[in-house]
Order: C-alpha cells, then structure tokens, then sequence
C-alpha cells in the first residue's frame, strides 16, 4: 500500500515538472516582442533540434544546437499577434507561447475625413476618423494622443485634441460660413495626414430678377444668386422661369451663368413671372407693356 | 400503341389539309407580308382607301403609298418618308406601324374627312399619332390628300454654347483606402403621397438634388404590411427624369399592380444618387403649357429647344397638383420626334378622367437625349 502511494506521487510529481518545464519558459522566450524588434532564445539541453516560430501569416524555421542562444534580427517578426515557438529536438518537444505586440509610435495614419463636400454653416457636420499604426502597419492598441486641425477658407481654425484607444479616435468640425476648401489634418506624434473638404454654398437666399423689354419679348435676369452667408451659388445651378398668363403657364430651366441666369421668353401683356431655385422661391413681376 | 400511330397520322393530316387551305385561300395580310401581293382592298370608300395607304405604311412600301396619293405633286416621296419616320434620329424611326384606326370625319358624293389613328411600337412603348386625311372622288376610286408637315429649316448659324459640364475623377485602384471618394450627390425626397387606383397602389413623390453636382437619380419603394414584413418592392423605372442637375426636382411614380391600400402598414423609400458626368446644355423652354379640363382632360404645350444641338428623344413629365399643393398624379410623355434648335414641338399629357377635377396646377419638367451622350 506504501509503495504504491509512494509510486503514484512520484509520478504526478515528475509529470508536473515535465509540464512546467513545457510551459514554464525553459527557452527563455520573453511573454511579450514588439514588432520588428530583434530577441533572441536560449535553448536548452544539448544535440540538435528545430525551431519554429509560428504565427499569423508567418512560420519561421531554424535549425539549432541545443544549449546555444538563436538570435533573431530586427524585423523578424512584424506582425502582431499570438506566436507559438515549438522546439522539435530528437527525443523531445518543447512549446512555449508569446505575444508580437506594435510598437508605441505612430508611423502610418489612415484618415477618414467625411462628407468630401458639405454645405457651409453646418454645425458637426464635417468628422474625421483615424486609425493609427506601427511602422508595420499593426494598429497601435495603446492609447495614443492624436490631434485634429481644419482650416477653412476664412483663416479660422478649428482644433480637437483626442486619445486614441484601441488605434481609433475621431473628431466632428463645424462647417464655416464661406464657401472654398477646407484642409482638414490629423497628427499622432511626429507624423500627419490630410484631406481637402469641400465647402459648397447653401440653397439661394433672396432670389430676386429684373425683366426688360427686348422686342416682343422680355428677358428676365437674376440678380447675382448667393445663399444666406453670401457665397456665389455656383454656376450650373438650375434656376426656373415661369410665366402665367390666362391660365397657361410657360416655364424654362436654366442653369447658373457667371453667377446669374437668363432668359428671353415670350412677353404676355398682364403675365407674371416668377423665379424658383430648388426649394427657394424668388420675387415675381406682373408684366405691363 | 396503335391509339397513338392513328392520333399522329390524324394530326399530319390535319397539317397538310391546313396548309394546302392556307396556300390557297391565304389571309390577306399574311400574303401581303410574304410578298404575294399588298393587302389593298378595293378603293371604292374613302375608308378603305385611308386603311390602303396605312397598310402602305406599316409595310414601308413608300412608293406605292405615295403613288397613291393625290396631292403627291407637292412633295417628293423622301419628303413624304421622312414625314413619317422623322428627319432626324428619333422615337419614330426605329418604331414599326402597330396598328391603326380609320374614322370617318364627314363625308359626301365627291370629298370626305378620314382621321386616321396611327399605334406606333417604339421602344419606350405605344406612341399614338393622328392625322386627318382629305379624300377626292377620282373616277371610281377614291384617293387620299396626305397633309404633309414638313420640317422647319433651321438657317445655317453658329449657336455659342458656354454652357457647364461637369467631368468626375473618382478614386484610383492604388489609392489608399482612407483617401474619400468623390462625394455621392446628395438627394432628398421632398414630397411622397400613396394613391389608390384600380389597377393597385401608387407611390407619386418628388425628388430633389440639393448638391451642387448633377445627379442620376432613381427611387426604390418596398410596401411594408402592419406587421412591418415586406410586401413588394417596385423601383420608379422611367417615371422619373434621371439626370438632375443641381437644385433640379424631377416627379416619380412607382407602381404596385394588385396591392390595396388597406394592406400597407407603411412605405420605406429608398432614393439612390450618383455621381455622373452631365452638361448643363440643352436648355428646353416649356411653353404655353395649358390645362386642359375633362372630358379629355389633358395638359398640353409645347416644347422649344433653345440650343444648337439636336435632341432626339425627349421625355416630358408633369407633376399636377390639388389647390392644397399635394401632388395627385403624374404622367408623362415621350416626344417621338427630335427637337430642333428654335422650333416648337407640342406635348399632350393624359391626365386620368377621375383625378382631372382635383387637379389645380401643375409643373412640367423634361429629360432629353441626344444621340452621341446621354444628357
């Protein structure tokens, strides 16, 4: 009955301590690299063996001598993720397991700046998203200060500060009164990106036209057509004529010209014509000749 | 075994009779396809002389129609031709003569007034033309006048065109993922109203491009029931005008045949833009557009084309409208003949017999093509 208990414990002992030198870092692997740094392993025991280094998208294989140090050289291993090292020797194998983690600076930013065109005077309505990454395009999951500048056309410049977490931060601007482009940046350390957005004008405001006798016809002109902040609404923009007379109705749509839209239309003695942009109406004019 | 030997010796029986009748006592059109002969009737009554001339028509036998005809001393057989499949490019040249109808308008010992109704297949559908025909006693026969409309001659002239176009970049294959495409238009529905009709339900609505860019537009609507489960989905297919320009409203309306109002719980509106290329030319003026109350209720006007180019195909749209600005139909109509530069064309646009009395205003829009680019 002694010996075996005396048997049974000596065989969980041994088998813990094959388990722990299994688990237990007898090559030396440090628990966590960052990418593209070199390391190195300390192999134990003596005779020959094979190293693999096993990860996502890459193997690594080495012949070595057991007892000796394998060096691995700055930018071995690049990306980041969950690596098993498994030494195969004659008569036995050994796994241990570590961690490929980025590097903390910021060397490749991709930055998503949304709409690329927006109407002026929109409060919110211009964001930025941007992922930061390692030199290896790994995304930098320790949190990482990053900062956001848009400068409008009018000189005014608008800054955010973030942190971002997990490789991510974002920001909202407001689109400014004046119409032109925007230059929208973001920065994480040393490095930055940008992206132009493009301030557009709003829908006409006090859409107003002239009319003037042209033979038997009349030729109505818009005045210059701008939205509520004063920008030149831009050229191709349709602009519609209507003219009502005894009950019939006649209606031309004409696009923007150098800022203004004309027309020559049949002149009705008592017509009225009336001018529209979209959802904007303009002023109407009884024709009397 | 044997039942079935007798029913396929009965059947090539039954063919050879049938084709031995049909040799000898054809159908007159099918003779006159094949080329045996036309489908003339005798020309004894002005009505079988204008079907003559129409089957004449349809059959593109011109020489012979236009041999027929009275008044032929007034214009060439081209001119004549031309009359009827258009001088340019359009709806009417590729269509074929569908069919047709004959009606007496008035009629005496020597003269009548003949309309004749003309069903043309094109590829956007039935286009229906009409032309009344003066008849003339000749002898025995009768013989018909063709009221020729010739097209208006444009002077030679340069028309300047300084007119947008709007040209687009997008993204390239090598571009990094973050760099944004150019931005898609940005449309909104700003007025959608279901209608109930006989045939099922309508979805009548406007669209507008409030961007600054032209737009291709389109209009999806799924029909959701009480219990938010889809019932159809219907897109607004050629009842809209597709390319808007920037501040543009084009009408829709979207059909679903054998659906009741009743059945729909709501309606999920999906509009659809996208960034093309498009030129602000040509520029249509819509003139002396009139409403035109049942019975017949129609609206009805004419188009100008107050550009240079030629338009070949135009599509005109009217939203109407009740006193309180609802929109309560929509209805277009394609112009089977090209638009030349400076010359009136006239519309007709059916308004429903049953929705004429709501019908308070309107607004009229068109799409055009011009062979050589979409505009």
């Amino acid at each position: 009955m002694i010996v075996r208990w005396a048997l049974l414990l000596g065989g969980l002992v041994v088998a813990m301590a094959q388990l722990a030198h299994a688990a237990g870092g007898s090559m030396g692997l440090p628990k966590t690299i960052e990418a593209g740094s070199s390391f190195s392993i300390q192999t134990p025991g003596s005779g020959n063996a094979s190293l693999y280094i096993i990860g996502i998208g890459q193997v690594l294989k080495r012949d070595v001598q057991l007892g000796q140090i394998v060096f691995f050289a700055a930018g071995s291993l690049f990306n980041a993720g969950h690596y098993l090292a498994v030494l195969a020797g004659d008569s036995s194998t050994e796994t241990e397991s570590f961690d490929v983690v980025p590097a903390n600076k910021p060397s490749n930013l991709s930055f998503l700046a949304k709409p690329s065109r927006l109407p002026v005077g929109q409060p919110d309505g211009i964001s930025g998203a941007v992922y930061v990454f390692d030199a290896y395009h790994n995304l930098i999951s320790v949190p990482t200060p990053v900062s956001f500048e848009l400068s409008s056309p009018s000189g005014t410049i608008q800054k955010r500060a973030a942190i971002a977490r997990e490789g991510a931060a974002w920001a909202q601007m407001d689109s400014t009164a004046l119409q032109g482009m925007d230059e929208f940046v973001v920065r994480a350390g040393d490095i930055s990106s940008a992206r132009v957005v493009g301030q557009v004008p709003g829908d006409p405001c006090g859409l107003k036209m002239t009319a003037r006798q042209s033979g038997q016809q009349a030729v109505l002109v818009t005045d210059a057509v701008r939205d509520c902040n004063g920008n030149a609404v831009l050229d191709g923009t349709i602009v519609t004529f209507t003219e009502t007379y005894n009950g019939s109705q006649s209606t031309i749509d004409e696009p923007l010209k150098h800022g203004i839209a004309q027309v020559t239309i049949s002149a009705h003695n008592g017509a009225m014509f009336s001018v529209a942009c979209g959802v904007a109406m303009g002023n109407q004019i009884r024709w009397e000749k | 075994m044997k039942k079935g030997h007798l029913f396929a010796a009965l059947l090539g029986a039954l063919t050879v009779v049938l084709i031995l009748i049909g040799t000898e006592w054809p159908v007159p059109s099918a003779a006159a396809y094949a080329g045996g002969g036309g489908l003339l009737r005798s020309s004894s009554t002005p009505e079988e002389t204008a079907a003559n001339l129409v089957d004449e028509i349809r059959m593109q036998a011109w020489d012979k129609a236009y041999a027929s005809l009275a008044n032929k001393a007034q214009f060439t057989e081209d001119e004549f031709k031309r009359d009827i499949t258009g001088y340019y490019p359009s709806l009417r040249t590729y269509a074929t003569l569908e069919s047709f109808e004959v009606t007496p308008l008035h009629e005496s010992a020597d003269e009548a007034e003949i309309r004749v109704k003309l069903h043309w297949s094109t590829v956007v559908g039935v286009s229906v033309s009409t032309r009344d025909l003066h008849m003339m006693r000749n002898g025995d026969h009768w013989e018909a006048e063709w009221p020729i409309v010739k097209e208006a001659v444009v002077p030679p002239q340069v028309i300047p065109v300084n007119y947008l176009r709007w040209d687009v970049i997008y993204r390239g294959p090598g571009d990094d993922w973050g760099i944004q495409d150019v931005e898609a238009p940005h449309v909104r529905i700003v007025d959608m109203h279901p209608v109930e009709r006989a045939e099922g339900l309508v979805i009548l609505g406007e669209l507008l491009n409030e961007d600054v860019v032209p737009a291709n537009v389109s209009v999806t609507a799924t029909l959701l029931s009480k219990s938010q489960s889809p019932i159809a989905t219907e897109g607004s297919f050629d009842k809209i005008s597709h390319l808007l320009l920037p501040k543009q409203v084009t009408p829709f309306l979207i059909e679903f045949s054998n659906v009741t109002l009743s059945q729909v719980g709501s309606v999920r509106m999906v509009p659809t833009s996208s960034l093309v290329s498009a030129s602000a030319d040509p520029v249509i003026e819509i003139e002396d557009q009139q409403l035109n109350p049942a019975p017949g209720a129609s609206l009805t006007g004419q188009l100008i084309n107050q550009s240079g180019q030629i338009v070949n195909v135009a599509h005109v749209l009217g939203t109407f409208y009740d006193k309180t600005g609802q929109v309560v139909w929509v209805a277009d109509e394609y112009i089977d003949r090209a638009l030349l530069p400076q010359t009136p064309i006239p519309f007709e646009i059916h308004i429903p017999q049953d929705l004429a009395s709501q019908v308070s205003s309107q607004r009229t829009v068109v799409a055009t093509y011009s062979s050589g680019g979409s505009q």
